[in-house]
């Protein structure tokens, strides 16, 4: 393909195509047929599912209305679980922003078709997106009660990270694989914000009498601050629906939101109570919603620093 | 060389500490297979297992659920191919104006968790069990929406690094009906996107635990769960193992886009 036609393609993309406008009118209907598969899938296994989790908590097991399942999220255990959760998505997601940024600082100027920046994004897309119950097993293998860094900071050091109890398989365990595939997950969003920075600015800004330091406070650090922020907002979403680590390292115990919903799906009644899997989802959708929403409004803003 | 880049000591020190970080348990894991439990010290012998008749037993679960998630990838890479990608070239030639409500359409199944989504699919799948059965496959109709995003935007790339447009009207005036026009003309035209598309899809259902778990099917991840409390080295192996896999998949798709990239450029 040459610039050439391409340019020609993003021109025709508004008006209709003069060639195919005759027989565009005649099959106009027909066109719209060919949307219906894809639409009735969507609408059955998207759309359907979302409607059903949430309406689910409206109702009782026999389909009468209720708000009682809801009251179920001022329960101060539903609350407490809340509260795990969100504590461990902002530590976590914070730890991975800066981690993550620093990776993406350091992989500036870099060759992006290098051997490094190559793997460092295949790497990115294994730990952020499909590690799940695999990095439970990675770290129950390093710092599990039998953990080979486990056994050997007790070995040759004499430590017992364990001496204050089993923390690794309770919500202070779910910390470090968290941030294992934040930092990740940061890298990714992160690094187009980051590489868009122009070095035209840090030429100017040179020119002007400035200073490397001058540079990042007055032009990098306000540039790059919607961007930091969304991806801190996606990263603190993607640590609270993340359901399969915790699935992996907590076996017992309902500690926070997504293994809460766990335990109202595998059990009848949790807290003496029905359908508390479809409150609970609700909950969850207005939180994930909520965060996401206002990523996508500030990652809007931010991407006119990216043309 | 780009003004803003660090120093070479800086980067250096972050990546040494953040390499670290990400090199520490995947070492460990792999220290932690060659662990020898019966004479201590280090040995091959649960990699040996592996191919070990007596452990077959053991190891029979995780090669199940990796059948089932192949058949799984499988079928979720024909509905990318046959639902998906027609749909996106469809909407590209004669519905340009429904591109924006389609891309946030395609883009939602991010901000739905899989566990929020699976409460509601579970009354689904009490259906589709009794029309269909309970085989492991009909996961992959789930599977089609948890891949949405990944594949459209692996697709969208190349949808608009070619123009289909031109190539679609040359092949109608030269008398092609629209079945070859898709397949034999705009398919190949996208094919980097379509592979990319594939192969996440693929990574995907790999990886894929929350929905099988909760749904009780026999996929690899929950395979691994169930025979990690006989033996927790197998798992460990089959981590380190399919990690890798995913790895190379992605570092094929990375190229596959560069290709795009440099062919648009």
């Amino acid at each position: 393909m040459t610039t050439a036609v391409t340019a020609g393609a993003d021109a025709s993309a508004s008006a209709p195509v003069p060639a195919l406008a005759g027989t565009a009118r005649r099959s106009a209907s027909w066109a719209w047929l060919g949307l219906t598969p894809f639409a009735a899938y969507v609408l059955l296994f998207l759309a359907l599912p979302t409607v059903l989790a949430i309406g689910s908590g409206f109702f009782t097991k026999t389909g009468a209305f209720t708000w009682s399942n809801l009251s179920a999220l001022t329960d101060p255990v539903v609350l407490e679980t809340f509260a795990n959760s969100a504590w461990v998505s902002l530590l976590t997601a914070v730890a991975g922003a800066v981690a993550g940024a620093l990776v993406c600082y350091a992989m500036l100027g870099l060759n992006p078709e290098g051997a490094i920046r190559q793997s460092v994004d295949a790497a990115s897309g294994v730990l952020a997106q499909f590690g799940g119950v695999m990095l439970a097993f990675a770290f129950i293998s390093t710092i599990g009660i039998q953990g080979v860094i486990t056994v050997l900071l007790k070995d040759a050091f004499g430590i017992n990270i364990f001496a204050e109890g089993n923390w690794i398989y309770e919500v202070p365990g779910l910390l470090l694989p968290y941030i294992y595939f934040q930092v990740p997950l940061m890298v990714i969003t992160f690094m187009p914000a980051l590489a868009a920075l122009k070095p035209q600015w840090a030429e100017a800004n040179a020119t002007l009498g400035g200073t490397r330091r001058s540079f990042w406070m007055q032009i990098g650090f306000p540039v790059l601050a919607p961007s930091f922020l969304a991806s801190l907002l996606l990263l603190f979403a993607n640590a609270f629906s993340s359901y399969a680590t915790a699935a992996a390292l907590i076996s017992q115990g309902s500690q926070i939101v997504p293994l809460q919903i766990r335990a109202a799906l595998t059990s009848e009644t949790v807290l003496g109570r029905e359908n508390l899997a479809g409150a609970l989802a609700l909950g969850m959708i207005i939180v994930v919603g909520i965060v996401m929403a206002v990523y996508s409004l500030i990652q809007r803003r931010a991407a006119r620093w990216q043309a | 060389m780009n003004a803003l880049a660090p120093s070479r000591l800086t980067r250096w020190i972050v990546g040494i500490l953040v390499g670290a970080f990400f090199a520490i348990p995947l070492i460990s894991t792999f220290l932690y297979t060659l662990r020898d439990d019966k004479k201590g010290g280090y040995s091959l012998v649960h990699w040996a297992a592996l191919f070990d008749p007596a452990s077959a037993s053991m190891i029979k679960p995780i090669w199940t659920g990796l059948g089932n998630s192949l058949v799984l990838s499988v079928v979720t890479v024909v509905i990318v191919l046959v639902l998906l990608a027609p749909t996106m070239i469809l909407v590209h030639l004669r519905f340009p104006k429904l591109r924006q409500y389609f891309e946030f359409l395609a883009l939602l199944p991010i901000s739905i968790p899989a566990i929020v989504l699976v409460v509601g699919l579970s009354p689904i799948y009490l259906q589709i069990a009794r029309m269909m059965g309970t085989g492991t496959w009909t996961l992959a109709f789930a599977y089609g929406i948890t891949v949405l995003p990944f594949a459209y935007r692996a697709i969208q790339a190349s949808i608009d690094a070619a123009d289909l447009r031109t190539l679609a009207e040359a092949a109608r005036t030269l008398g092609a009906n629209w079945f070859s026009v898709v397949v034999k003309v705009l398919a190949p035209n996208i094919r980097q996107g379509l592979l990319a598309a594939s192969l996440i899809s693929v990574a995907v259902v790999l990886g894929e635990f929350t929905i099988a778990s909760l749904l009780n099917r026999q996929v690899f991840q929950t395979a691994m769960v169930v025979v990690r409390n006989q033996d927790p080295y197998l798992p460990a192996i089959f981590t380190l193992l399919a990690l890798l896999l995913v790895f190379v998949l992605l570092l094929i798709i990375g190229r596959a886009a560069r290709g795009t990239r440099k062919a648009r450029s």
